[in-house]
């Protein structure tokens, strides 16, 4: 081996102990939040020849620097970006120092982009806050400081960038600095530091700066190799892990995979399996280098247990004598994603750790301005905007509190995503506050009489026949049809539909789609009950959304749901109009009428299907009770 | 307590993607592309399903044009117990003959992307792992960890679904798949190391030799079988080795006396141009050329 590679293979030793900080970037390309990451990758010997010779070439043609080199054109990295010089998404950078390897999450600065901040913020240990030197602490500072302490985000740095441009005036630095410190208190940051700094100079940046002799303070780079980690204080709490995988490859092994959320796990160690809540010891922690005698928050293992107990994806390991909780009722901060808006009542999945669970929100609590921080009212949430709302889901889930005074936030079980069940998008992230005991204290009343004895003594099975279609369908004829031929066989019945319901029990609600989805859950709950009661309930609604369908079919027992859709063309409903309702749509006098400016999701896979153009409705009706009777 | 280092972190994050995957998707698949990414990618695999078998097949999307050195090392990885290798070849590219010396990026296109495409459709995957990483080029520093394509493939870079905390979407509408990408946050250089650390088996062609090469358009090109035109050229022994490899035609070589991966790295250390600037394939648009190669469906 030559010398220069004697001399790397201690070089290599050494960054074997490196260590790894993540951190966003918050402000606009104005404030030099670009030149200043810039900066830091050229410095640290990030940028290579070719991409600083690309980079001279863009400098000319899209820069905004004059002659220099305009360094965020080298981050900023999708075409709309670079021409119209702005930071759409969420970037990763990644560069080093003797002590740590820094994954930096550069996001952009605009309002409408307050989704990706906190995207980039949500891995992050630290935040460092861009403020222009010419026009101090603004409105977005004040906004992204409020979003990273959201997230979790403990430790912050104020880069009070372009000092060359105010004369490095200590003044200047020192009014920014108190103006954010009496901020920072109002809203709880506690660990700051301000620092002058020039990402086009490069002051302060690596080194201390000779042009700043009255800062006394760490340069950028200095504080980033000694702020402290988030993952150090996640292993000083208890044991935690969520399932992921369960291994079994074979009859003599079965073990459970996951990375450690926090704490610390060894062979012997007790732990409880939640939510069942059985108990066992550890046996081995399996890495395929060979068992472990403990693996620490962060690692990837496999565990396997001493005891067979069940234990499956979803499920948490948890140090057994100091469990989190379980619930099913939650008040939590959401902020939202999608285009479409907050649906409250709407079923949603909720994703937390490894749990995929179905769950719905209640109007918000309130909405957050995120400019002004005042709490306003708000009836839902629309696109980048953040409130407080309580939520439900279908069954327990295992969670902690997001938040710890003092500590680093729980990410794994106290944050999660809310999912679209029809077009799959993420549509929003969510940091839980605690569970609300509603659910434990409130215990459901102890029926005596149970549901299969109501069905008993009527000797039939309960079910709900869900009526779906267009308006114009034949909804209520068939399903009016089909009541009187159950009656005529002894069958006790009950059939909801549109007017009985709208003009008493929803006479609150509108046509909004948020109106819809409330009227549809309680009908539903409505039929529950009355199945609960023995009878076959029918009811006649256009419902038009599959998820809105698919969550009455959950409230009820398994088998008892029967989806019928009557199939009726659009051209075929319209022609018969019998409530005059489609001439009216189209003259633009009714909104959000479905088929006409609403849409209306088809069954994917009803029970029964009513193809109106071939049946006449004794037909239909016929059917579906023969088909209702011979499945029972 | 003890830390846990940068590497060890990196290694934890991606099995954590791994397993994810495979808990949620419905037919997976690991694209192999026989590199030092897809060796290092292939290395966490099996540490993530240890002591099981991978649960997935690997699969080469194969041009035909690769080194030889590339299909021998390929070839003893599929012999591996508990290593199902699917290759596929374009059928269209193979009967046409495309070849990177007459059909210039037409043979990219219709090898690499027409070929992965069919390759995923014809067995049904809806969830594809890939070696690329954030640090290689810009479009990609942008690219979630879970990258959503819709039935042609196609990538809508303003369309990403948010990717918070390590909780990832992998719900999907039939037809549709992802591309899932466990190297996203590593950098050329944990790879070098981390191959080091875990004494990781790669090509022969990373490490310097004498090699019989001749230069086109100011890369050096390896001749390395008799395809190649030679055009009244003579191949001459050169100390070369490759930064990244793929159609041997298309990976411009270093000189280089580099034979150890220590060696790499210090010359890497003290090297000024990034690993793609050797890959033909990146200069065919400009800047913009990888993000319009995956809006097309390219890895």
């Amino acid at each position: 081996m030559n010398r220069a590679a004697s001399d790397i293979s201690a070089w290599l030793v050494e960054q074997e102990h490196k260590e790894l900080l993540r951190f966003i970037t918050c402000g606009s390309v104005d404030d030099g939040k670009s030149t200043l990451i810039g900066r830091l990758l050229y410095e640290t010997k990030q940028i290579f020849d070719d991409q600083l010779a690309a980079l001279e070439t863009d400098s000319k043609r899209h820069g905004t620097q004059g002659e220099h080199i305009d360094f965020a054109l080298l981050v900023d990295g999708l075409s709309a970006e670079r021409e119209q010089g702005i930071t759409i998404d969420v970037a990763y950078r990644f560069f080093s120092s003797n002590r740590r390897k820094f994954i930096v999450a550069d996001t952009p600065g605009h309002e409408q982009y307050t989704r990706n901040m906190v995207t980039g913020a949500s891995t992050a240990d630290l935040a460092v806050l861009l403020v222009d030197a010419r026009k101090g602490v603004l409105t977005q500072t004040r906004r992204h400081s409020y979003l990273a302490k959201l997230v979790g985000i403990r430790h912050f740095v104020v880069a009070v960038t372009k000092m060359d441009l105010v004369g490095y005036d200590e003044q200047v630095f020192e009014a920014i600095r108190s103006d954010f410190e009496a901020f920072a208190h109002s809203i709880g940051i506690e660990d700051w530091v301000a620092m002058p700094v020039s990402g086009r100079v490069g002051d302060n940046v690596i080194a201390r700066s000779e042009a700043t002799p009255w800062y006394n303070g760490p340069s950028l780079l200095e504080h980033l190799d000694t702020v402290p980690l988030d993952v150090t204080s996640d292993a000083a709490k208890p044991f935690r892990m969520p399932v992921q995988w369960v291994n079994r490859p074979n009859q003599d092994f079965r073990g459970f995979s996951g990375q450690i959320a926090s704490g610390a796990i060894g062979p012997g160690a007790e732990i409880r399996v939640l939510p069942s809540g059985r108990v066992t010891r550890i046996a081995r922690v399996v890495v395929r280098d060979g068992d472990l005698d403990e693996a620490v928050a962060g690692q990837s293992v496999t565990l396997t247990f001493a005891d067979e107990i069940d234990c499956s994806r979803g499920d948490v390991i948890v140090a057994a004598s100091d469990p989190p909780e379980a619930a099913d009722q939650f008040e939590a901060t959401l902020v939202w994603m999608d285009e479409q808006e907050l649906l409250p009542g709407r079923g949603y999945w909720l994703k937390l750790g490894t749990q995929t669970v179905t769950a719905t929100v209640q109007h918000p609590k309130y909405e957050v301005n995120v400019n002004t921080l005042e709490q306003l009212a708000a009836p839902t949430l629309s696109l980048n905007s953040i409130g407080v709302a309580q939520l439900a889901t279908d069954r327990e889930i295992v969670f902690e509190p997001y938040s710890v005074e003092g500590s680093s936030p729980n990410r794994a079980l106290g944050g999660f995503i809310l999912i679209d069940k029809l077009t799959n998008a993420t549509v929003a992230c969510g940091m839980l506050h605690f569970a609300l005991r509603r659910a434990l204290n409130i215990h459901r009343q102890h029926l005596d009489v149970s549901r299969e004895t109501h069905a008993e003594i009527k000797g039939q099975k309960p079910a709900v026949l869900w009526f779906t279609g267009l308006s114009g369908a034949g909804k209520s004829t068939i399903a009016n049809l089909v009541e009187q031929k159950l009656v005529a066989r002894g069958r006790h019945t009950f059939l909801l539909d549109g007017d009985n319901v709208r003009h008493g029990l929803n006479r609150d609600l509108g046509f909004t789609e948020a109106d819809r989805i409330e009227n549809i859950r309680r009908v539903g709950e409505v039929a529950r009950l009355m199945t609960d009661a023995g009878l076959i309930v029918l009811t006649a609604f256009i419902s038009p959304f599959r998820a809105e369908r698919h969550m009455v079919r959950r409230m009820v027992p398994e088998g008892e749901f029967y989806e019928i859709f009557i199939d009726t063309p659009l051209a075929e409903a319209e022609k018969r109009d019998a409530k005059g309702l489609y001439a009216k749509a189209r003259a633009g006098e009714l909104k959000n009428f479905t088929g006409i400016d609403s849409p209306y999701e088809a069954p994917e896979a009803p029970e029964i299907r009513i193809d109106t153009t071939k049946l006449t409705a004794e037909q239909a009706a016929d059917l579906i009770v023969e088909e209702l009777l011979s499945r029972r | 307590m003890r830390q846990l280092t940068h590497l060890e972190r990196l290694e934890a994050e991606s099995i954590h993607i791994l397993r994810e995957t495979v808990a949620e998707a419905a037919k997976p698949v690991m694209l192999y592309s026989i590199g030092k990414d897809s060796a290092v990618m292939l290395h966490l695999a099996k540490k993530a399903f240890f002591p099981a078998p991978l649960p997935f097949p690997l699969l080469h999307v194969d041009t035909t044009w690769k080194f030889r050195d590339m299909y021998a090392l390929r070839d003893k990885v599929a012999a591996e117990p508990g290593i199902q290798l699917i290759v596929y070849k374009n059928p269209e590219a193979l009967s046409q003959g495309i070849n990177p010396f007459d059909h210039g990026p037409l043979h990219t296109d219709m090898w690499k992307t027409e070929g992965l495409k069919q390759a995923l459709d014809k067995y049904g995957f809806d969830a594809a792992f890939g070696g690329a990483r954030r640090d290689e080029e810009k479009s990609r520093a942008k690219e979630r960890i879970f990258s959503f394509r819709d039935r042609n493939h196609r990538w809508d870079p303003k369309r990403q679904r948010p990717e918070l905390w390590s909780l990832y979407n992998v719900r999907k509408s039939r037809g549709e798949s992802i591309r899932v990408f466990p190297l996203s946050n590593w950098t050329e250089l944990d790879i070098w190391q981390y191959i080091l650390r875990e004494k990781i088996e790669i090509v022969p062609l990373y490490f310097a030799a004498e090699r019989p090469c001749v230069e086109r358009d100011g890369l050096i090109i390896m001749v390395d079988d008799d395809r190649f035109p030679l055009n009244g050229d003579t191949a001459v022994m050169r100390r070369v080795r490759f930064r990244t490899l793929g159609c041997y035609p298309l990976s411009g070589a270093i000189e280089s006396d580099a034979a150890t991966v220590e060696e790499i790295v210090a010359e890497m250390l003290a090297t000024s141009t990034s690993e793609r600037q050797g890959r033909a394939i990146d200069r065919d648009a400009g800047a913009a050329s990888m993000e319009k190669k995956k809006q097309e469906g390219y890895f």
